[in-house]
Order: structure tokens, then sequence, then C-alpha cells
């Protein structure tokens, strides 16, 4: 098995994969401990399949390179579901649930009329599920999904301390002079990005877990916000890895494979916590 | 020149207005009750004092070198969240976040700023307890360390004792006392509690369908505060 490993770590193209997969689970992780606190998971999933709509539209309109359309729309829809996310109480999720069911059907509708024959149901499958898309990186991309993780990385680091300050408690931030708005703003922009990127990973569907599962699994068991951060972020490399590796070996499909393994690191997680409290470990 | 002036101040949100011909002043070293009827305004009215919504007519302006973010405040306990993963350090250093500016990270004195309000507040030693497994009491204790961090000058606090048990309660009123007897802080408070606001407050803010701003004292002999004050009276004995 491990001759195996060596063998297809040989090809760039798995390489390639390792290390966006590496970058995408950092970024989504660290992001997703303040989406899944401040109560945003909802717009990580409404997202993705704003995504899905947009891709397909590049797609049709026959564009060589879809990313910087599927940014665009992406990151301008992050804008407009914080608002409305913010602004109405009763009508926010049935908004995002709206626009994100809507983007789905859409982009499927418009993939369907316009592709001239070919493998339809491969293709949507593919953007769904991210099946392989991950192996057939191009060097491109990969130099691209450096820079945006790298740029998302850097701009959490910075605003760590005030992204916890409005997370914590938007009013007393905003009362003592912390522009919320705009962090929120900010957040949901990193938000946008990582999920087009994620999309080659995991595929549109299964983007949220990249996002809620390490948050959700480090909040079980540590107690500080910079705890909980750190061992999201390590967690969901570990995950990322770990479930690339299998499924490289396996053949399994990448995306639902490295989610399943996110979910096994959730239920040890939770497990740890319920013999921790159940006081069966000190 | 008053800390605060609120001047034909009116109130309300969603377009509708439920208060309006507000007139007071806070001036340095005051202990301010705001006092009234649930729905008659209370938190609305510190909301727009801490500048988070936008006045429906009128003004408020800050003055005698206060500034608008210089207000530390205390939320009513039940919009923190209660699973938020954060350790008692994080929390107090947050309330340094207005004067950082665009500057990423705490500076050293800062942090030496969190570490006395921790003292000052008796949580020295538990600085890395998580938030979530304290009690009501010790988490009121940690937002007024963090409000403290904010200001020296003005302390807002929205029922700082709904949900604690007598003792803490009589605790933390005797804090705040000290916080304004000792370290002059101003405070503002909003209150249920109107045999607290009297024995505490210097002056009492009344709003409801008659409106009061004077000190305590007159407040009592009013017409406003002795119809209030019967009326919550009755109550208790009913």
């Amino acid at each position: 098995m491990i001759d195996r490993l060596i063998y297809y770590l040989g090809f760039p193209f798995v390489r390639y994969a390792l290390i966006v997969g590496v970058l995408i689970a950092l970024c989504s992780s660290l992001l997703g401990v303040s989406l899944v606190l401040k109560r945003f998971s909802f717009i990580g999933d409404g997202l993705s399949h704003v995504a899905f709509g947009a891709m397909a539209v590049a797609s049709v309109m026959k564009m060589t390179n879809e990313m910087p359309l599927t940014l665009l729309i992406t990151m301008v829809c992050a804008v407009l579901l914080l608002r409305t996310g913010q602004k109405a109480k009763l009508s926010g999720d049935a908004a995002v649930a709206m626009l994100s069911v809507g983007a789905l059907a859409i982009g499927y509708l418009l993939m369907n009329i316009f592709t001239p024959g070919g493998n339809l149901s491969g293709d949507v499958c593919t953007t769904l599920f991210g099946s392989t898309s991950i192996l057939t990186l191009t060097k491109g991309e990969v130099y691209l999904c450096i820079v945006l993780s790298a740029l998302v990385l850097a701009a959490f680091v910075l605003l760590y301390n005030k992204l916890f300050a409005v997370t914590f408690d938007e009013n007393f931030a905003s009362a003592t002079g912390v522009s919320a708005g705009t962090y929120n703003m900010i957040l949901a922009l990193m938000t946008a990005v990582i999920i087009v990127l994620a999309m080659n990973l995991v595929g549109s569907l299964l983007i949220s877990a990249l996002v809620i599962f390490p948050a959700l699994s480090a909040m079980r068991v540590f107690r500080s916000f910079r705890s909980v951060t750190i061992c999201s972020a390590v967690l969901s490399v570990i995950c990322a890895l770990l479930g690339l590796l299998i499924s490289i070996v396996t053949s399994t499909p990448v995306g639902s494979t490295i989610v399943a393994v996110d979910l096994a690191a959730f239920g040890l997680f939770a497990l740890w916590d319920k013999l921790k409290t159940g006081g069966f470990i000190r | 020149m008053a800390y605060i002036t609120c001047c034909d101040l009116a109130l309300g949100y969603d377009g509708e207005t439920i208060l309006r011909g507000l007139n007071f002043q806070v001036d340095p070293g005051d202990y301010l009750c705001i006092v009234g009827e649930n729905g008659s305004g209370k938190s609305t009215l510190m909301k727009t004092i801490l500048g988070l919504r936008a006045p429906m007519g009128g003004s408020i302006t800050t003055g005698d070198g206060l500034t608008q973010r210089e207000i530390g405040y205390l939320p009513q306990q039940t919009l923190v969240q209660r699973d938020f993963p954060a350790s008692i350090r994080e929390i107090v250093l947050s309330g340094c976040q207005g004067r950082c500016g665009f500057r990423p990270f705490y500076n050293k004195e800062e942090k030496a700023l969190a570490a006395r309000n921790i003292e000052k507040m008796g949580l020295k030693g538990m600085e890395d307890r998580c938030y979530r497994e304290l009690s009501g009491g010790q988490q009121q204790r940690v937002l007024l360390a963090r409000a403290l961090c904010a200001t020296q000058k003005l302390l807002l606090l929205d029922e700082p004792v709904s949900g604690l048990d007598p003792v803490v309660t009589e605790e933390m009123y005797r804090l705040i006392d000290d916080l304004n007897k000792k370290e002059g802080i101003t405070i503002i408070m909003i209150s249920h509690d109107i045999a607290v606001a009297l024995r505490r407050a210097s002056h009492i803010l009344h709003i409801g369908h008659s409106v009061f701003f004077g000190p305590r004292d007159e407040y009592v002999k009013s017409a406003v505060g002795r119809l209030f004050l019967s009326e919550e009276r009755g109550g208790e004995q009913a």
C-alpha cells in the first residue's frame, strides 16, 4: 500500500491535489469557527449552491476560465445574503433557502438546455460532488488557489481579534467603535472565496461540511476561542489529507471521502467530550 | 458641559415613535437609574445612547471629553451567547478592541489593563476558565471587566442583575457602587427594581406615559414618582 502511495505521489497532479486540498481545508475550517458561532452556517450552504449556478452560467457562456465569473457572482450574493440575514427577522432563512434552491435549479436547467450532447450528468455530478476535478487541476488553477488562500489566511490572522470581538458580542463591539458591519462583510467575502475554491475539492453540495464539521468537533472538546480555532484548523488539515490519500489509494470519490473522515472525527470528538464530562477521563 | 445631553429626543423602531420630547443630561460622577414599565423604551434609549440606532428626532450629544466610543456597555445577559467557547482573558481583552483601530493585535498596555480589570472584578487566577462554565454572577463580572477595558468614564448597564440570586445581586450592586464612588465612573443603569434605584442612584429618569428626570429626592416627591411607587407597592402586596 505504501508503495502504491509513493507511486501515485510521483504524479504532479496528485501533488497539486494535496496542496490545494490542504489549503482549502485550512481556510474553510478557520472561517468555520466564526461562521458557526455567528449562526451563519446557512450562508456557507446558500453560497455553495449559488456558486454552482454561477458555474453553470459561466460554462454555458463558453468561458475558457469559469473561476473569475463564479467568484464574482458568489461574492455579490454573499453580500446580499448577509444583508437580508441581518435585517429581516422572519424572511432571512426563507430568502437563503429560496436563493440556494433557485440557483441550483437554474444552474442545472441552463446546463441541460445549452450543453450540446456530451456527458451532462457526468458534468453535473462533478460540480455537485467534486468527483475527480481536483485531480485535473491545471498549474494556473493551483497558483490561483495558493494566492487566494494566502490572502484569506493573512486576512484571518490580521483580523483575528476583531473577528472574535464581533463574533462574541456584536452590539458591544459596535458601541465601542469597532465597525461590525465591515468585518461581517469581510467574513462573508472570504467565505465566498473559499467556497468557490472548495468546489474543486468536494463539490458544491458538500462544502458546508468542510466549513462546519471541524469547528463543531473542536467546540466539543476545547473551551477557548483560540484553542478551538487552532484545533479546528489542525483537525481539518489532517482529515483532508487522510481523506485525499484514502480516496487516491482506494479510488473512492474525493469529496465524499474527505467529508466521511470529517464526520468520523466529529464522532470521536463527541465521544471524547462524553467521556470527559462523564468523568471517565481526567 | 455634561457627558451626555439629550435634547427633545424621540425614540422608536420600525417607523413608530414610542417616546418623544425626552430631555435629560448626565454629568460626570452621576449615578442615573432609568426606570419605567416594560415596553416603555428603556432598551431602545440605551441602544440610541450607544449609537447602535439613530434617534427618530432630537439629538444626543456627548461632551466634557467623552466620545461616543468611550461608553462601556454591559448588555442584558441573554444577549451574549451561552455556548460560546471563550476564556475570561479573551473576553475581557476584547473590550480593548475599540482602542486598537486598525492595529491587528493587542499591545502590552492593553493586556495589562485587561489583567488589572480582571483582578478588580475578583477573577484573578481564573483567566483561562471558559465563560460558559461560569455562574451567572461570574459571567456578569467578566462582562463588567470587559466594559471597564473600553472606558474609564461612563458605564451603561442594562438590567445588570436579572437572573441572579439575591446574594449575588447584592454583591453586584455593591460592585457598581464602588465603581461609582471610589473610581468616579459615571453610571447609567436600566433597572426594574425601583427600590434599588431609589437606594443607590443619584438621579432618576422615569420614562413611560409621563416622563420625569431629576435628582432622586425630587422624584420621590413628584407626581409621577408617587404614582409609580404606589403602584409598585400595591403590586408587591397583591
